[in-house]
């Protein structure tokens, strides 16, 4: 690589970068301004770092470091390896889309206790990175467990009352899922193999078999708490009590994402999608997807909060990963990399608009943002894109997962998924594109259009109406929604990427 | 049937040990005084004592001074053992009175039931204090 | 010289600083005499274990008798590892004390608490030498009765202190006796005292009702010290009403130096392998520990004082050592001793840390937590750390435990006990967690003006906090130590003299 710059120097910084910008971040508590430039500061020099990894990798190289035994025989090990670069590469470019966007809102809103916000922004992007990079399971693990810790503070940014019920629900939902199931599969695994490393093609093959390895699946999954499987799903919606970044951050950038990702390397490099076919191993779970996916969906439909509605349309994505996992195939995995991808571009959107409307109008019940779109264009055209992203309309990132997800179903013979896939995205339209359509083609609430003459009609939208919300909030949210397009164009490109480490 | 009985009463030291001990330990958890928990204890201590010393008596057998004159000797490491246990247990009636008389004086009974139902109210003061 | 008789010394230096102490009259020199011997006791432990490590097993000859006639020291890897524990915490709330222990008893009687301390650590260090078993009590009394006037210290800020103390001293007494009269048990079939010398004869009287009875004599009365869950009755108040520095001392080490004391009976003295003992190790430890780890954190959890809150919290965690134990196996007992360590690193934080806030505002409930978060970042950030590493966080000490204990458990095929050993470290997360939201998410009471702890108090504190995250992220260290003292424990006879055969 450059010089100076080994790739082992360049992993390490990946953690080290956020590391030392919470440091600063606190250090430069008395002067805003300076606060904000360095937390935009480190996220582009993460994002460098991870941009320089992946090139590396891209060259052939790779990268790893390995330190102390966390207990006897298992090291703390990183890991440079394309599933955990491409969620690197996605987690870093969106701290840098939601830095600014933070900084946006954050300052126009007022909010209190700014520096501890960004400090934990930062802690908890070093775990992400952790998470990315874990060569082994008990990093992996590690990583993860620090990650719910560190976004907790974001959580009850607020310290109301609603806040720290929100806090506790967070904390508890996912520490009990992961200390009381992921914690023992963890165990258990070491227990049966005496290796936590992730191995290409899995390392269970003749050493568990039957129920036994369906409920070893079982407990991955559920013990997996940021993948929102339900009916572990509550801190999801829970942790809407937050500021817009936090919830974006928490759906986009790190916690949920950490979730779907620590599934795929679980699925990837410990079961092995031939051992999960060979014993179907994952036909339980799959049901359980399934639902989770379709009650989900129903939920979010109900929901008049633009925030809670969200919420649960990431249970429902997420919950496509999960049954893509399920499913045993390399299809199947392929999609829930590439829907890691685009849902990640299509939600942070949808959040970054969501605060924006809250921000510039004040409103957060969908009932009540009809009309908006004429004065806020810009932020309802990127809600719009990223909405058709997250159903999965070509040509927008969301199409290329469904596209590999189905694949993957017809791959292993479970064609009733999809049938499943297209009526949740059939009921994703429904809860997603009213939303966007009342807000042009309706008037403002308490007011009407007048009929205009045939022939004489003219733009209800118009330059002097406007009611945007700070540049710097509006902006990220349009470059986000112009990268779920490209992401349509790149998406056979990370199946590419990714494909070399899922064939056995 | 003869044979148990001689045999359970060829072992009455262990009945009048036990005895003791269990009346000892009845004390202790049925009395309310202090003074009088603190005399079970002694009791169920000697007890101990007793056991100890009479499982070291060797039947005609005299204390281990070798003058030539007897053959059977008593074992004598029980009696050293058990001075030491009686050490033991003068220090911890010592410490058991010490603390009735500071008891005393912090509350002015020694009953169990009167310094429960001081401390309950003191806790009932101290919940509606905060 | 020293080296040779290193194994007395460093059990014989702290009681003969008692009576120093009670001459020094000022406070100062007390203080000083006391962290003195701690630190030497320190420095000897480590060279001990050092020592045993190499040569296998120590064998000190009290006054040149020899066993088993004499008293012999007995030092292997697994009791220099639990000096290490009692003379680490010691020190570590010796140098703590110089500042706390002014504000809890008044000035006349702090030598006097010193002379204390000096006895009861040097009774826990011989209990843990000692390879005799009648020595074991004796040392075990006078760690007992100092620890009862310990807590009963804490009269000067509260009453209750006295009664708790009371109430110590007559279960404790109890518990003593019941050692001795299994003792008699034990001496009537084999004729000695000598705690290797009773497993040699032992061996093949398995069938003895005699020595059942003193079997169950003895390890009811060591239950009683380590508070074994139903047996647990004094623990709360005494914990709760001690003084800070007592019951930081006493969470560490004294329920340490039982569960050592435990250890040895069953696996030295007696064995897994006697029907019997397996008998009573899965049908009364394993149940017995679940039924400690589930009630008492839920009794926890109910709490609203955190010292009482911590000591509940202590009971729940003696069911992970019944657990341990009961396993049987190498890994169980690994983890046991592991735990032990991690336990007392812990533990003794989170008091010392609760001891911290004492200090600054009179009061350890919940509700004088408020707003420390703020007040009292050092503090409160040792003792989130703590929380997190009873909870069981990757990256602390107690994750280590945690992970042993779930290891063992699986070895030995025991699906829902491994469960439950997860479950019952969830629920530390829920009591825990109130106490670290009041910190951190509720406002201070107004007008209060609590600043944090002095330094002298706030370094001790993280020296073990740092430990706790230093030996949870390497835990070789502790492990493999763990590993030798377990297999020590496990092989009883290894260099017993000849003449102590059968």
């Amino acid at each position: 690589m450059m010089n100076g710059l080994t790739p082992e120097l360049a992993l390490a910084l990946t953690l080290l970068l956020p590391g030392i910008g919470a440091v600063l971040i606190g250090a430069a508590d008395r002067f805003s301004v300076l606060r904000d430039a360095i937390s935009l500061l480190a996220a582009t020099a993460l994002s460098t770092m991870v941009l320089a990894l992946l090139l590396n990798h891209l060259a052939g190289g790779s990268a790893q470091i390995q330190l102390t035994p966390l207990v006897q025989g298992l090291p703390i090990f990183l890991l440079t390896e394309p599933i955990g670069l491409v969620f690197a590469t996605l987690a870093s470019v969106l701290w840098v889309v939601i830095t600014v966007y933070s900084i946006g809102y954050m300052r126009k809103n007022d909010e209190p206790r700014q520096t501890r916000f960004y400090i934990c922004f930062a802690i908890a992007m070093a775990c992400t990175m952790g998470v990315a990079f874990a060569g082994n399971l008990i990093t992996l693990f590690l990583f993860y467990e620090l990650l719910t810790l560190s976004t907790y503070p974001l959580v009850v940014h607020y310290e109301t009352d609603a806040a720290r019920h929100a806090g506790r629900v967070y904390l508890g939902v996912l520490l009990s899922t992961s200390i009381l199931f992921l914690l023992p599969a963890i165990i258990w695994t070491w227990s049966l193999t005496g290796t936590l490393d992730f191995v290409k093609g899995g390392m269970l093959t003749g050493k568990i078999e039957g129920p036994q390895a369906a409920l070893l699946f079982a407990l991955y999954l559920f013990g997996t708490g940021k993948a929102a499987l339900m009916p572990f799903h509550r801190w999801l919606p829970a942790a809407m009590a937050a500021p817009t970044p936090v919830s974006a951050f928490l759906h986009a950038v790190a916690v949920v994402k950490a979730g779907v990702f620590t599934l795929l390397k679980v699925g990837v490099y410990i079961f092995g999608t031939s051992f999960l076919s060979a014993m179907n191993v994952g036909e339980w779970m799959m049901w359980v997807s399934a639902f989770s996916l379709i009650a989900a969906t129903i939920v979010a439909l109900r929901k008049d909060d633009l925030k809670l509605r969200l919420a649960y349309s990431t249970i429902a994505q997420l919950a496509y990963v999960t049954l893509g996992v399920s499913l045993a195939s390399v299809m199947g995995m392929v999609g829930g990399i590439v829907q890691l991808v685009a849902h990640a571009f299509g939600k942070i959107t949808l959040f970054m608009c969501a605060g924006a409307i809250y921000l510039a109008s004040g409103k957060t019940k969908i009932s009540d943002m009809r009309g908006l779109g004429r004065v806020m264009p810009f932020t309802f055209g990127a809600f719009l894109l990223a909405s058709l992203s997250i159903i999965g309309v070509p040509p927008t990132g969301g199409a290329w997962s469904k596209w590999f997800l189905m694949i993957g179903a017809a791959e292993s013979g479970h064609l009733v998924m999809i049938g499943v896939w297209i009526l949740a995205s059939l009921l994703s339209i429904a809860y997603l594109i009213p939303l966007a359509a009342r807000g042009f083609f309706l008037p403002l609430t308490g007011q009407e259009d007048r009929p205009q003459p045939q022939g004489q009609e003219v733009s209800l939208i118009g330059k002097p109406g406007l009611q945007e919300a700070p540049l710097w909030c509006v902006a990220p949210a349009c470059l986000t929604a112009a990268l779920s397009v490209l992401i349509y164009f790149a998406g056979p490109a990370i199946a590419g990427f990714v494909l070399p480490a899922l064939r056995p | 049937m003869v044979n148990a009985f001689t045999s359970s009463i060829g072992h009455f030291n262990y009945w009048a040990s036990v005895l003791l001990m269990t009346s000892g330990i009845y004390i202790v958890l049925s009395r309310g005084n202090l003074i009088k928990k603190i005399i079970g204890l002694n009791l169920f201590q000697v007890s101990v004592f007793m056991l100890f010393i009479s499982m070291g008596k060797v039947t005609g057998g005299t204390a281990p001074i070798l003058t030539g004159r007897h053959e059977i000797f008593s074992n004598p490491l029980p009696h050293v053992l058990i001075l030491t246990a009686i050490v033991v247990g003068v220090a911890t009636t010592a410490i058991g009175l010490a603390l009735v008389v500071r008891i005393k004086y912090a509350y002015g009974t020694i009953e169990e039931d009167e310094i429960l139902a001081l401390d309950l109210a003191r806790e009932q003061m101290d919940a509606r204090a905060q | 010289m020293i080296r040779q008789h290193l194994a007395i010394l460093q059990v014989m230096l702290p009681m003969l600083c008692a009576p120093l102490c009670v001459f020094a009259r000022r406070p100062v020199i007390a203080w000083l005499i006391a962290t003195a011997a701690t630190l030497f006791a320190l420095a000897g432990s480590f060279i001990l274990f050092a020592q045993a490590l190499n040569a296998g097993v120590i064998s000190y000859h009290l006054g040149g008798w020899a066993p088993p006639w004499g008293i012999e020291f007995r030092l292997d890897a697994a009791n220099s590892f639990v000096l290490i524990i009692v003379s680490l915490v010691g020190a570590v709330c010796m140098i703590y004390g110089r500042d706390s222990i002014p504000r809890e008893i008044k000035s006349s009687d702090q030598p006097l608490f010193y002379t204390m301390m000096m006895l009861c650590f040097s009774g826990m260090l011989g209990v843990t030498s000692t390879g005799d078993a009648f020595n074991l009590f004796v040392f075990l009394e006078i760690f007992s009765l100092s620890s009862y006037v310990l807590v009963a210290m804490g009269a000067g800020s509260d009453r209750r202190a006295l009664t708790a103390a009371f109430t110590y001293l007559l279960l404790g007494t109890i518990g003593a006796t019941f050692f001795v009269i299994g003792l008699g048990f034990i001496y009537v079939l084999t004729g000695t005292l000598n705690m290797a010398d009773i497993a040699v004869r032992i061996a093949g009287m398995s069938g003895s009702g005699t020595l059942h009875v003193g079997f169950a004599f003895i390890i009811v009365g060591i239950g009683l010290k380590l508070a074994i869950f139903p047996l647990h009755l004094w623990l709360p108040n005494a914990y709760t009403h001690a003084p800070s520095v007592v019951t930081a001392l006493l969470a560490g080490t004294s329920t340490k130096v039982a569960l050592y004391a435990l250890l040895r009976m069953l696996y030295t003295v007696f064995s897994p392998d006697l029907p019997f003992e397996a008998l009573i190790l899965h049908y009364l430890f394993l149940p017995l520990g679940l039924t400690a780890v589930f009630v008492a954190s839920i009794i926890a959890l109910f709490q609203s004082d955190v010292k009482r809150l911590l000591a509940w919290s202590s009971i729940a965690q003696s069911g992970y050592f019944l657990l341990g134990v009961s396993f049987a196996n190498i890994g169980g007992l690994t983890a046991t001793l592991v735990h032990m360590f991690n336990h007392a690193i812990m533990k003794s934080s989170l008091f010392l840390a609760v001891g911290c806030v004492v200090y600054r505002t009179g009061s350890c409930s919940v509700a004088s937590f408020r707003g420390l978060g703020q007040k009292m970042p050092w503090t409160m950030s040792a003792f989130v750390i703590g929380g997190l590493s009873m909870i069981g966080v990757p990256a602390t000490v107690g994750f280590v435990s945690k992970w042993y204990l779930v290891l063992a458990a699986l070895e030995r095929g025991w699906w829902p006990v491994a469960f439950a050993i997860v479950a019952g470290s969830l629920l530390a997360l829920f009591y825990f967690g109130r106490v670290i939201e009041a910190a951190y998410l509720q406002p201070s009471p107004e007008n209060s003006a609590v600043t944090e702890a002095p330094v002298s108090m706030l370094a001790p504190l993280w020296a073990l906090t740092i430990s706790c995250l230093a030996l949870g992220i390497n835990s070789e260290l502790t492990v493999s130590t763990a590993r030798a003292a377990a297999e020590a424990l496990l092989a009883p006879h290894a260099g017993l003299p000849a003449h102590m055969g059968p």
